[in-house]
């Protein structure tokens, strides 16, 4: 009886106090120390998730800290798909590198080629011909398409939808038919050059690439009508994975996902290359910033793709389609290099290592909206033929850096619409 | 767009600019780099820290220092671009960090420091990133060769027997 008496006595004098202190000192614990102490507690587990998961695609662990099935913290490790690109990059001549951008995002391997040799043309200050800079732009807008429709499908299929990925899987086969036919190669192309491309295109190829954009926008609707108003996935991905504009600029974040937070920057159109200052398109942004925002600033982006390949297809000007040979940076005729012996001089001048062209000592930077983001190279020439620094300025790293701001107190499903959002290529992220 | 006379009242005439094509370039001591850079940020509206990455100038013909760290800011706003570059030097070399001014340079740090060995002083995880842990070298770095210096082959293997 004493003992409860004595207890009430101290409950009541100390309760004020202990409140008006906890309330004083609330703003000034830091909320990284109450979340470590959370993990402190036990039933608090850890779930490694990776490196070989259905739902990163590629290789790419993450760590996850979980409460329950809340996550409380995720660290991602990278590296596993590391080989050295940018060490090669030092080592293989400025055509030769362009086997190994390539593999970098292998979603889109031809915007890598572009994105490379835009930086190295700028570098050289070379001028494309007109044919050319339409050639690559229909070809890069095949390749933001391309991504687009992998990355939409398999967010669906993570998400349980396995007929979208099948239907689009369907249209890039055709995008890969289209780019065999120019260039020989289904997939690694390897299809551009300093000063223009492998190969010039025929009027098969144009009709082909017609074919496409008549067929493409039944199958477009019908994978609209599947995922757009689809309760499970509107479920499943609205107010996922929310990025603020604030946050965006200051992660980092470009390309759809910074669209998807309501940052309106396309290098497309703020800086434009190639064709684009000649074409008609809309840059695609919205104001939601979740998983769903990115998945319809995607599904737009395609029609919008679809509608310049439409204008620049229509339009593409005649003419050569590399620069003039006299430059000794473009290989000459195959006719003139087997019977004449200035064109095989020619010929191997431009094969040879520092034989061929002047390479100022100067570094330069220029980057492409490719699908996932602005790709940058930054090049550093140093008198030779290949690169003294080729710098990859790869969008997934970026992306990747925030995925455990985004996922943070959402739930352990939500790591594969997460991660099917921000459409991370390891093979890019690690280089 | 960014007056250089602007920069140099407030940091002093060592400030060097630069272009090529279209890049512009300010060249700044590795002492004034934190202030000009965070002057930058709030003064002048570069929000975005687009990309940070090093060059080994150890074998670049004319090249007095051997590092070269490049900062490439963007004003999301105007679309402006501006690379700030600085250089730092062996035995030792450091960089304050910019992580209280651009989040995203969190990864580019690390990277950077994994490749090249420039240490970010006040970043909170400088680990390696894209290299094992227990990796000794700096891969990018001009003195490491390209076939690497044997580590793959002497790579610790757990057989079956000795597990």
């Amino acid at each position: 009886m004493i003992e409860t008496e004595g207890w009430h006595r101290t409950a009541q004098v100390e309760f004020p106090i202990v409140f008006v202190a906890w309330l004083l000192l609330m703003p000034l614990t830091p909320v990284d120390n109450l979340e470590a102490e959370s993990a402190e507690r036990e039933y608090v587990w850890t779930l490694n998730f990776g490196p070989q998961h259905p739902a990163t695609h590629t290789t790419l662990r993450l760590v996850l800290t979980l409460d329950g099935e809340r996550v409380l913290n995720a660290v991602p490790y990278i590296g596993y798909l590391h080989s050295g690109f940018e060490k090669l990059g030092e080592h293989l001549d400025f055509n030769q590198y362009v086997t190994i951008v390539d593999r970098m995002n292998y979603l889109s391997p031809l915007a890598n080629e572009i994105a490379w040799h835009h930086a190295v043309e700028k570098l050289l200050n070379i001028e494309l011909t007109p044919r050319c800079k339409y050639l690559r732009t229909i070809l890069a807008e095949l390749m933001r398409m391309h991504d687009h429709l992998l990355n939409l499908g398999t967010t669906a299929l993570d998400l349980g939808g396995f007929t979208a990925f099948l239907y689009f899987f369907q249209q890039r086969e055709h995008i890969y038919d289209i780019v065999e036919m120019a260039s020989g190669q289904r997939f690694h192309t390897s299809y551009t050059r300093v000063g223009g491309v492998l190969f010039d295109v025929n009027t098969d190829w144009v009709n082909r690439v017609r074919k496409f954009i008549k067929e493409f926008p039944k199958v477009y609707d019908d994978v609209d009508r599947l995922l757009t108003k689809n309760r499970i996935f509107v479920d499943r991905t609205k107010g996922i994975g929310y990025l603020s504009p604030e946050d965006a600029i200051n992660l980092g974040a470009c390309g759809p996902v910074a669209r998807a937070s309501g940052i309106q920057r396309d290098l497309r159109r703020d800086e434009p290359y190639l064709a684009y200052e000649d074409l008609d398109f809309d840059v695609v942004c919205s104001k939601g910033g979740d998983c769903y925002s990115r998945y319809l600033v995607r599904m737009r982006e395609l029609l919008e793709s679809l509608k310049i390949i439409e204008q620049a297809i229509e339009n593409i000007p005649s003419g050569p389609v590399n620069i003039a040979v006299d430059s000794d940076m473009v290989l000459p005729a195959k006719p003139s290099v087997y019977r004449s012996i200035e064109g095989l001089i020619q010929h191997f001048e431009v094969i040879m290592p520092n034989k061929g062209y002047e390479v100022p000592r100067e570094q330069v930077y220029a980057a492409t909206e490719s699908p996932n983001g602005e790709l940058g190279f930054f090049i550093v020439g140093n008198a030779e033929t290949r690169a003294y620094r080729a710098r990859t300025r790869p969008p997934s790293y970026l992306h990747f850096s925030m995925f455990p701001h985004l996922i943070k107190n959402h739930q352990l499903s939500d790591v594969v619409a997460v991660l099917g959002s921000i459409n991370i290529i390891a093979a890019e992220l690690d280089r | 767009m960014v007056e250089l006379s602007v920069l140099q009242q407030k940091f002093g005439t060592e400030l060097v600019e630069s272009s090529f094509r279209d890049n512009r370039r300010i060249d700044v001591p590795a002492a004034k780099l934190f202030d000009l850079l965070s002057s930058l940020k709030s003064d002048h509206g570069f929000d975005m820290l687009i990309d940070l990455t090093a060059v080994d100038y150890l074998e670049y013909e004319g090249a007095t220092d051997r590092f070269g760290v490049l900062y490439m800011l963007l004003n999301v706003t105007s679309g402006e671009r501006l690379i700030v570059r600085t250089a730092v030097n062996m035995p030792d070399p450091k960089l304050p960090t910019v992580y209280s001014l651009w989040r995203s340079c969190d990864w580019l740090e690390r990277e950077v420091f994994d490749m090249f060995g420039i240490v970010f002083e006040g970043h909170p995880d400088l680990r390696r990133i894209l290299m094992p842990e227990e990796f000794t070298s700096f891969p990018l770095r001009k003195d490491y060769p390209l076939k690497g210096r044997g580590e793959r082959h002497n790579f610790p293997v757990i057989t079956r027997a000795g597990s």
